[in-house]
C-alpha cells in the first residue's frame, strides 16, 4: 500500500486511455487491477479444480476395482505411491485428504470469491477498482504461494497429508511423525492453510470495504444486485470464521513440532506404545475449532453461487427476481445462523444430548432461509418466457440439484438418523450434491454468462450444451448411488469396501459412481476446448449481449483500466426487466428515464 | 483530494463517517478478535476440562514483576503512539516521528525483556511448551502476541522512514495511516492486557 505507487496508479482523471507506462509484468503478473487479478484467480483456481478432480478420478479406480493395477498411468507413480500400479492405502488416504482440501480451499472458494467476486463485484457497484488494490494483489499471491505449499506435500517423504480434509486430531498429530522427522505432509498442510487463511482474510476486508465505501452514487444497499449482497455476506463469513481455524492450525502445528498436547488426551496409546505427549489435551477442541470455520465455509461455497444463479435467472427470465428483499433478508439471516450450527458435525463425539439438541434446533432453523431463497428463485421462473441459453441451463439445473443436496442434509442435522448415516457415503453424496451440481454448476453458469464481458466474445452454444447435458447426467449418476451405498452402511473413508459383506453387496453401485465420474470428466472436454478456442474464435458480441440491467454491462468490453469512462450514477433497482411502458424490455440501472 | 479515481481514501464516506483505510483496519481487528478469542476459548476449555489435573505451583510459575513491567511498557507505548498521531494532526512531523521512534523503542524493550528475562531462562530451566498444557498455552499465546508486536515494529518502522515521504505530498493521508497503525497497536496492547492476568495472575 505504498503511497507513491497509489498515486501513479490513479492520480489522473484520464484513466480511460490505458497506462502505456506499465510494463508486461506490472500489467499482467503483478497487477493491481481487480479485473486482471480476477482473471488470475480464475485461471489458477480452475487449474486447481482440474487437478483436484484428477485426484478423485484415481480414487474412483481403487473404489471400483480394489487392488487392481491402475491402467495406463499406474506405472508413472513409482514404488512409494503405486507399486506395480496398485494404489497403496496411504496414497489413497493422501488423495482423499488432498482432494477435499484442494477442491474447497484452492478451487471452489477462490473461483467464487477471488475470481467472480473480484472481477464482477466492483463493476456491478460502479467502482473504479477495489478499495485496496495492492492488498488485492497481495491476497492473490498469498493464495498462490499457499497452493504451491500444499502441492509440495506430494513430493516429501511420506507423501501429502493423509488425515482427511478435516485433519482430526489425534490422528493428524501422530500421522507421518517419526522421531526427528515432523516436516512431512501434514505439517505442510498446516502451513499451507495458514497462507490460504491469510489470503482470504485480506480479500474479505477488501470486499467489505469496497462494497460499503465505493458504491456508485445512487446505488443504495437495496439497489445492489443480489450477487453483490451474496459477496458481502460471504466476506463477513470469511472474515470471522477463518481466524479460529488459523488458531487451530497454530495449535496443531505446536502439537506436531513443539511436542505440546493441545489435542492429545492423557494416556494415548499409539501403535501399541504409550505416546511421548504429556497429555491433558482435548481432541474435541480441534473439532470445535475446525467446524466453527468449516460450517460457515459451507455457506461460503454456496452463497456466491446463489448470487450468480440469481443474476442469470433474472436476466434470462426477463423479469425482476421474485421477492428481492426477502432474498436479501434470508441471505443475511443465513449468514448469521451459519455461525451457530457447527456442532451438528459432531453428534457422534459424545458431546452430550443437551448440546446436540441445541445444534439440531439451530440446524433446522437454518434450513428455513435456504428454502426461502430457493423458493423465491423458483417463483421467479413463473409466467416468464425463458431464454434457454447455456448459462440459464446451468442456473436451472442448479435449482433442483441444490434442493436434493439441501434436503438430504436434513436427516444429518438430526441426531437420531445421524447415528446411522454419520461418516458414510450418504454424507459424501449430500455435500457433493450441494457443491458439484450446486456451486460448480453456478460457476459454469457464471463463466458462460460473464465470458463475453471479459473477452468480448461468446462461448460456443453447441459445445456449451454438450458440456451441460454431459455434466447434468454425469453428476447425478455419480452422486445418486452414493446415498444408497451410504444407507447400506459403507464408511466414507474405506480403501476397499468389499472386505465387508455390507460393502460388497453394494459394490455395483460404487462401480456405477466410478464410471459416471469418468464420464463426467469426459464431459468437461468440450468446456475446456470451448474456453480456450473462444478467446480467438468465439462470436464477437456487443458491450451488453444479454441485454442486462446491471452496471457491469454499462462499461466498454473489456472494461478499461478504471472501469468506467464516465462515472455512473444509479437511478433504479437492479432487475428492471419488462417494465410496463418502457421502450425496451430492460432498463439499465444507470438510465434515468 | 489525493486520488481522483478511488474515492474515500482520505475523506470520510458520508454513510460510515470513516475513510476506507480505517474501516478496513477495524474489520481486520474484528478478525484478530476471533483469532485470539479462539485461543482464549481453547484455554478455558482445556483448563475446565483438566479439573484437578491442571498444573499448579512450581509447574506454572511466571514472574509477576517482569510481567507487570512489560505491561507498563506496552501501556506507555500506546500513549506515545497516540502522541505521534496527535503531533501529526497538529502538523508537526518532527515531533510525530520522534514519538514513533519512541514507540518502537518501547516495543523493542518489551521483546528484549520477553526474550532474555522470560523465554530463555524458561528454556534453560527445562520449562518447555511440551512440559505441560499451561506452558504450552503460555508459549503459544505470548509467542503469537510477540509476533504481532514484531509486525507492529515493522509497520511503524516503515512509516517512520520510507513511508514518511508521503507527508510531503499528502500530510492528511500520512496522518490517517498513522491513525490506522495506532488502532492496530492499541489492539495488540489490549491483547496483552488480557494475557497478563490470565497467564501471570492465576
Amino acid at each position: 500500500m505504498a503511497a507513491h505507487d497509489h498515486h501513479t496508479h490513479d492520480g489522473h482523471q484520464t484513466h480511460g486511455h490505458g497506462h502505456p507506462e506499465l510494463g508486461f509484468w506490472r500489467k499482467y503478473v503483478f497487477s493491481t487491477d481487480h479485473k486482471i487479478i480476477g482473471v488470475q484467480y480464475a485461471i489458477t483456481s480452475l487449474t486447481f479444480l482440474f487437478f483436484g478432480f484428477c485426484l478423485v478420478m484415481l480414487m474412483r479406480w481403487q473404489l471400483a476395482f480394489p487392488g487392481k493395477p491402475v491402467p495406463l498411468i499406474g506405472g508413472l507413480f513409482g514404488e512409494t505411491m503405486m507399486p506395480g500400479g496398485v494404489m497403496l492405502p496411504e496414497f489413497y488416504n493422501s488423495l482423499g485428504a488432498m482432494h477435499g482440501t484442494i477442491m474447497v480451499f484452492l478451487g471452489v472458494v477462490p473461483l467464487l470469491v477471488g475470481a467472480f467476486g473480484n472481477y464482477v463485484m466492483p463493476l456491478q457497484i460502479g467502482a473504479p477498482d477495489m478499495a485496496f488494490p495492492k492488498l488485492n494483489m497481495m491476497s492473490y499471491w498469498v493464495y498462490f504461494v499457499g497452493g504451491i505449499v500444499m502441492l509440495t506435500g506430494f513430493f516429501v517423504p511420506g507423501g501429502a497429508a493423509n488425515s482427511g480434509w478435516t485433519s482430526y486430531a489425534p490422528l493428524s498429530v501422530v500421522s507421518q511423525v517419526s522421531r526427528n522427522m515432523w516436516f512431512t505432509g501434514q505439517t505442510i498442510w498446516l502451513l499451507g492453510m495458514v497462507f490460504l487463511i491469510t489470503s482470504s482474510l485480506l480479500g474479505s476486508v477488501n470486499f467489505i470495504v469496497t462494497i460499503i465505501q465505493l458504491r456508485a452514487k445512487g446505488l443504495e444497499f437495496f439497489r445492489l444486485p443480489f450477487f453483490v449482497w451474496a459477496q458481502f455476506v460471504t466476506a463477513f463469513l470469511l472474515l470471522l470464521a477463518f481466524p479460529p481455524l488459523e488458531a487451530a492450525a497454530v495449535l496443531q502445528l505446536m502439537d506436531r513440532v513443539a511436542g505440546t498436547s493441545f489435542f492429545m488426551p492423557t494416556g494415548l496409546v499409539v501403535s501399541g506404545q504409550q505416546g511421548h505427549w504429556t497429555g491433558g489435551g482435548s481432541p474435541l477442541l480441534w473439532q470445535h475449532l475446525f467446524w466453527f470455520l468449516a460450517h460457515p465455509e459451507v455457506y461460503v461455497l454456496i452463497l456466491p453461487g446463489m448470487g450468480i444463479v440469481s443474476e442469470v435467472i433474472a436476466n434470462n427470465t426477463r423479469k425482476p427476481l421474485w421477492g428481492y428483499r426477502v432474498l436479501v433478508y434470508s441471505l443475511v439471516f443465513l449468514g448469521f445462523m451459519s455461525f451457530i450450527v457447527w456442532a451438528h458435525h459432531m453428534f457422534m463425539t459424545g458431546m452430550g444430548t443437551r448440546m446436540a439438541a441445541f445444534f439440531a434446533t439451530t440446524t433446522m432453523i437454518i434450513s428455513v432461509p435456504s428454502v426461502v431463497i430457493l423458493t423465491a428463485l423458483l417463483l421467479s421462473l413463473h409466467g416468464s418466457c425463458i431464454r434457454f441459453n447455456v448459462p440459464m441451463l446451468f442456473a436451472l439445473a442448479f435449482l433442483p440439484m441444490f434442493a436434493i443436496g439441501g434436503l438430504t442434509g436434513l436427516p444429518l442435522g438430526l441426531p437420531a438418523p445421524d447415528i446411522h448415516l454419520h461418516d458414510t457415503y450418504y454424507v459424501i453424496g449430500h455435500f457433493h450434491y450441494v457443491v458439484v451440481p450446486g456451486s460448480i454448476f453456478a460457476i459454469f453458469a457464471g463463466i458462460y454468462h460473464w465470458y463475453p464481458k471479459v473477452t468480448g466474445r461468446k462461448l460456443n452454444e453447441f459445445l456449451g450444451k454438450l458440456h451441460f447435458w454431459g455434466s447434468v447426467v454425469g453428476a447425478n449418476l455419480v452422486f445418486m448411488p452414493m446415498f444408497f451405498v451410504g444407507m447400506a452402511g459403507v464408511s466414507r473413508r474405506l480403501y476397499d469396501q468389499t472386505v465387508y459383506q455390507h460393502g460388497a453387496n453394494v459394490q455395483t453401485l460404487t462401480q456405477i459412481s466410478s464410471f459416471a465420474a469418468w464420464f463426467f470428466g469426459l464431459s468437461q472436454i468440450p468446456f475446456i476446448i470451448n474456453f480456450f478456442a473462444s478467446i480467438r474464435a468465439g462470436k464477437k458480441v456487443s458491450d451488453n449481449p444479454w441485454e442486462a440491467t446491471t452496471l457491469e454491462w454499462a462499461t466498454p468490453t473489456p472494461p478499461p483500466h478504471g472501469n468506467f469512462p464516465v462515472i455512473p450514477v444509479v437511478y433504479r433497482g437492479p432487475y428492471e426487466y419488462s417494465v410496463p411502458g418502457a421502450s425496451r424490455d430492460y432498463v439499465p440501472q444507470n438510465v434515468t428515464a | 483530494m489525493s486520488s481522483a479515481a478511488l474515492p474515500y481514501t482520505v475523506e470520510p464516506h458520508p454513510l460510515t463517517g470513516v475513510y476506507s483505510g480505517k474501516l478496513g483496519t477495524w474489520l481486520f481487528l474484528a478478525s484478530e478478535v476471533m483469532l485470539f478469542g479462539a485461543l482464549f476459548s481453547s484455554y478455558v476449555l482445556l483448563r475446565v476440562g483438566a479439573g484437578d489435573a491442571w498444573p499448579s505451583g512450581e509447574a506454572t510459575h511466571l514472574s509477576v514483576p517482569i510481567g507487570t513491567f512489560n505491561t507498563l511498557v506496552l501501556i506507555v507505548s500506546s500513549v506515545t503512539m497516540v502522541m505521534a498521531w496527535a503531533s501529526l494532526k497538529m502538523g508537526n512531523l518532527a515531533k510525530g516521528r520522534m514519538f514513533l521512534a519512541l514507540t518502537i523503542a518501547l516495543a523493542l524493550v518489551f521483546i528484549v525483556v520477553k526474550l532474555l528475562l522470560e523465554y530463555i531462562p524458561k528454556f534453560r530451566g527445562h520449562h518447555l511448551p511440551s512440559t505441560n498444557t499451561f506452558y504450552a498455552l503460555y508459549f503459544t499465546m505470548t509467542g503469537l502476541h510477540a509476533l504481532h508486536i514484531i509486525g507492529g515494529i515493522v509497520v511503524i518502522g516503515y512509516f517512520l522512514f520510507p513511508g514518511a515521504a508521503l507527508w510531503r505530498t499528502d500530510p492528511e493521508y500520512y496522518t490517517n495511516r498513522i491513525e490506522c497503525t495506532g488502532l492496530y497497536w492499541h489492539f495488540v496492547d489490549l491483547v496483552w492486557i488480557f494475557l497478563f492476568p490470565v497467564l501471570y495472575l492465576t
